[in-house]
């Protein structure tokens, strides 16, 4: 079970590498689901099938899905992935991946020094998740669904404002 | 049953992709892949918390990833809204085409 940790935490890092150097949008979702799906074994390994189940449904599924659709409303072609190539030399990428890779090697360092042992192996079940959710943390369930409703109002207005104005142009 | 994970090898691929992640916010131009960085962060953020949820045994990681990920999704409806709109008015997604404010 560890290899099968170790074998996806790998798989999750080259595909988030792969994702973010991709200059054509669609191949970078697909990688970047890849890496979802990863995480979710990863999950399921440490047990947790709650949100293993979570990822999958939610993140990989509905939030890339909408990711796809803005892609192909926007019509991002060969030309905009040309323009990305130029723009992506290694001039652009020496600073930022210096700075993050000397942030990744601290954390590395710390937490390789650190020695606080193995995770427990037993499963936390999804109903243990559920008391949690409408027990201790029933205020911040109640938060969540008043920032989904903010998220859904301000995406409906804004969304409608682009239809509006795309319809005397076309 | 299954053989116990250190918790240090599952921060150090949360610390890994986050890393990941901020690179991509700090290096791409186009917004989109600006976004797809943010989720990569967010989701990184998320795998530790659910490797210190299992390292104690408790639900409270797992609440956790539950919250962020509906942040997250808030978080892309608006972004992506705004993506389109950005796309109305400067015909372009490069960040470079909006780095001036109107004052």
């Amino acid at each position: 079970m560890i290899a099968v940790f170790y074998i996806s935490a790998a798989i999750a890092v080259a595909a988030t590498v792969l994702a973010i150097t991709r200059t054509n949008a669609v191949h970078a979702l697909l990688y970047f689901i890849c890496s979802l799906l990863a995480t979710g074994v990863m999950f399921f390994v440490l047990g947790a099938p709650f949100v293993a189940a979570l990822v999958v449904i939610v993140n990989a599924g509905a939030i890339m899905v909408l990711f796809v659709f803005v892609v192909m409303m926007l019509n991002v072609g060969p030309q905009t992935a040309e323009q990305e190539r130029i723009l992506l030399g290694p001039r652009t990428w020496i600073g930022p991946a210096f700075l993050s890779g000397v942030l990744m090697i601290e954390l590395a360092f710390v937490l390789v020094g650190y020695r606080a042992g193995t995770t427990t192996a037993p499963i936390v079940p999804p109903k243990a998740v559920g008391m949690a959710l409408f027990g201790p943390y029933l205020l911040g369930v109640e938060l969540a669904s008043m920032l989904l409703l903010a998220g859904l109002l301000g995406a409906y207005h804004l969304g409608q404002g682009a239809m509006k104005s795309k319809e005397p142009g076309a | 049953m299954m053989a116990p994970v250190p918790v240090g090898a599952g921060l150090l691929a949360a610390a890994v992709l986050f890393c990941a992640g901020l690179t991509g916010v700090l290096v791409r131009r186009n917004v989109l892949f600006v976004l797809l960085s943010l989720e990569v962060m967010l989701n990184a953020c998320g795998l530790a918390f659910v490797v210190a949820g299992a390292h104690w045994g408790q639900a409270d990681g797992q609440v956790m990833y539950f919250f962020i990920l509906t942040m997250a999704a808030a978080e892309m409806a608006v972004g992506l809204s705004l993506v389109l709109q950005m796309r109305r008015h400067f015909g372009s997604l490069d960040t470079h085409v909006m780095n001036r404010m109107r004052g």
